[in-house]
């Protein structure tokens, strides 16, 4: 299996907060990998740290052999790194269309896009229909779902996803997880962050557990789901 | 966001009336009973003006109003994506006025035949090259300000930022005055342009003047609108500024590089005042060092009473600043040397009526 990304005990701060404190993973063609972890933990500072929002202070980033370390987040995206961010961070007042758009900004070939947009909008037909609706107006799941479109607009090499099921009703976390599920199969190299960890892990190859800006246990999808201390701190169960 | 200490039962809460909106009432109703009162004396009682002399105003007023709109877009593109005001902006358009000031000189000097100078031999080319200079060194002037007096301070408080404008601008001004002289220079305009030229249209039985100045400035400025508007809603550089206007980060997470597009947004806006400050100069024919300073103002006045940071509405907002200067002091029954003091009133009761402008959406929107 091709390594994709390779995280090097990076040490990333804010300020004075040491948020990441020698966090290492990796991802390998094809995968989905997730990363679980209680509020706090660094689960988003790792993402950003990967695609340059913030930099590591200690450590090395590695994606295809290439070290994008101390990269700005535009060259990273070039490089085939892109995030749906927590939050979603939809524009909320351009177009969905434009949303779209903006999501293939680094690639400029005009037939590509259109494949690319023929591809999202066969995912998410609703956003077919809202494309000339403001970003704003959609609601939380649509938004998620822009958010991860135009995410696949850059046609990435590696997907960051950041809390997808945040604040989503449970029959929308479903369906947004069985898109997430198909587009890895269709072939793409996913990370994901949540805190939903039962349906994460179920669809995942393996997983992380950060506390503290520590990874603290890692294994296959089903190992974590057995495991008793995942169970007891993450399933919620006693 | 209204932060209440006390939740009475609903029904039962009262609605408090600050003192603070009390006064804002009592002179809302003030001002509106004052302007109801000079309409009707406008219209029915006295006769001072005729229709002709109103159209005149009007003419001006647009004329001015759509110079004021060119600068006030760049405030607005610089305010949307930085949420800082470029105080140094009429001094760019004043440092493209001198440009385009200095071209003319240049191509007037060259003979062309026997009795005529390139100037007028050429007068379409010179007025080109006029542009072309003007819009290069404001352009290239808007790129400096950011590199040196704004980039720097980025991500610090917003308060730092607007004292470096400040400065920026009393800077420009005197380097200007020390580089050019104080003294007044007319502007040598194309002879086809000569400024008091015009046709004349009969109003109300009186012939008024529409000068050939004005009307190029008008279309002209016009012109310059649409095609930003153009730029903004309808190109790849135009998305990028309206997407980190709305968050720089997720913009970068796009791919796009904030920081090349935000030098990009300031020479957009430098262009502009400097095509301003070419047209101030064929229309009312003098530049020197301060010339800058109070469309400046003007065109600030005009963005935000638009609603700062909304395209169209610095549009709007630089027209009907520039009609309500021209129209107030015949208006009110006040001297002429008022139309400032009623430009910065204005200025002073949309920031407490409607701080987000005619257009403007609330400016507290989380952006602070
Ligand atoms: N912008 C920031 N400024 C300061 N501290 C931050 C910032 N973002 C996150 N942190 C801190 O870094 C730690 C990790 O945060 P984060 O990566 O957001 O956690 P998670 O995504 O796992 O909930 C937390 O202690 C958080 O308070
Ligand atoms: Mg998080």
């Amino acid at each position: 299996m091709r390594q994709v990304l390779s995280v090097d005990s990076i040490h990333t701060f804010y300020g004075n907060i040491h948020a990441l404190q020698g966090i290492s993973l990796e991802v390998n063609e094809g995968e989905i990998v997730t990363l679980i972890g209680g509020n706090g933990a660094g689960k988003s500072t790792t993402l950003n740290t990967i695609c340059g929002v913030v930099h590591a202070r200690e450590g090395q980033v590695v994606f295809e052999g290439e070290d994008i370390t101390t990269l700005p987040s535009h060259d990273i995206v070039l490089k085939g790194i892109t995030q749906s961010p927590e939050g979603r961070r939809i524009f909320a007042r351009l177009s969905v269309l434009e949303n779209l758009t903006l999501g293939a900004y680094t690639r400029r070939d005009r037939a590509e896009f259109k494949r690319n947009l023929e591809l999202v909008f066969e995912l998410f037909p609703r956003l077919k229909e809202r494309q000339t609706q403001f970003g704003g107006t959609l609601s939380g799941g649509e938004q998620q779902m822009l958010a991860i479109g135009r995410a696949m607009m850059a046609q990435p090499r590696l997907l960051l996803l950041d809390e997808p099921s945040m604040g989503l009703a449970p029959i929308l976390v479903q369906e947004i997880f069985t898109i997430i599920d198909r587009l890895n199969r269709e072939g793409t190299t996913i990370l994901l962050v949540e805190q939903n960890a039962q349906i994460a892990l179920s669809i995942s190859d393996r997983g992380y557990v950060l506390q503290a800006g520590q990874i603290v246990l890692t294994g296959s999808g089903q190992e974590l789901l057995t495991n008793p201390m995942v169970r007891e701190a993450y399933l919620g169960e006693l | 966001m209204a932060v209440e200490t006390q939740t009475a039962p609903r029904g039962l809460r009262r609605r408090r009336i600050r003192p603070y909106q009390v006064v804002q009432i009592v002179v809302a109703v003030s001002i509106t009973a004052f302007l109801l009162y000079r309409l009707q004396y406008v219209l029915f009682v006295d006769d001072l003006y005729g229709l002709d002399t109103w159209t005149r105003f009007l003419i001006s007023g647009l004329v001015i109003g759509a110079v004021y709109a060119v600068i006030a877009i760049g405030y607005t593109l610089v305010y949307g994506i930085l949420f800082m005001i470029n105080f140094a902006h009429g001094e760019v358009m004043m440092l493209g006025a001198f440009a385009a000031y200095f071209v003319f000189e240049a191509l007037g000097a060259i003979p062309a035949g026997a009795e005529t100078s390139f100037l007028n031999t050429y007068p379409i080319i010179s007025i080109i090259l006029a542009f072309i200079a003007g819009m290069s060194v404001s352009t290239g002037m808007g790129l400096l300000l950011e590199r040196v007096a704004y980039r720097p301070l980025r991500g610090g408080p917003r308060l730092v930022a607007l004292i470096s404008a400040i400065g920026a601008s009393l800077f420009l001004q005197n380097a200007a005055q020390l580089m050019f002289s104080p003294r007044r220079r007319a502007f040598a305009n194309p002879d086809f342009l000569s400024r008091g030229a015009g046709f004349e249209v009969m109003i109300s039985g009186r012939p008024v003047l529409i000068t050939y100045t004005g009307t190029f400035v008008f279309v002209g400025s016009l012109l310059l609108l649409a095609l930003l508007y153009f730029i903004i809603q309808r190109t790849r550089f135009g998305q990028a500024v309206r997407a980190i206007a709305e968050d720089q980060e997720a913009a970068a997470l796009m791919g796009i590089n904030v920081d090349r597009v935000i030098a990009q947004t300031f020479a957009l806006s430098g262009a502009m005042a400097g095509a301003a400050g070419v047209m101030w100069g064929l229309h009312n024919g003098i530049v020197y060092h301060f010339i800058g300073f109070l469309p400046g103002l003007k065109a600030f006045t005009a963005a935000v009473l638009g609603g700062i940071g909304n395209i169209p509405g610095a549009m709007v907002g630089g027209l009907v600043l520039g009609v309500v200067e021209a129209l107030g002091p015949a208006f009110l029954g006040l001297d002429f040397q008022l139309k400032d003091v009623i430009a910065f009133s204005i200025l002073v009761l949309v920031l407490v009526f409607r701080p987000s402008g005619i257009l403007g959406e609330v400016v507290a929107e989380e952006k602070v």
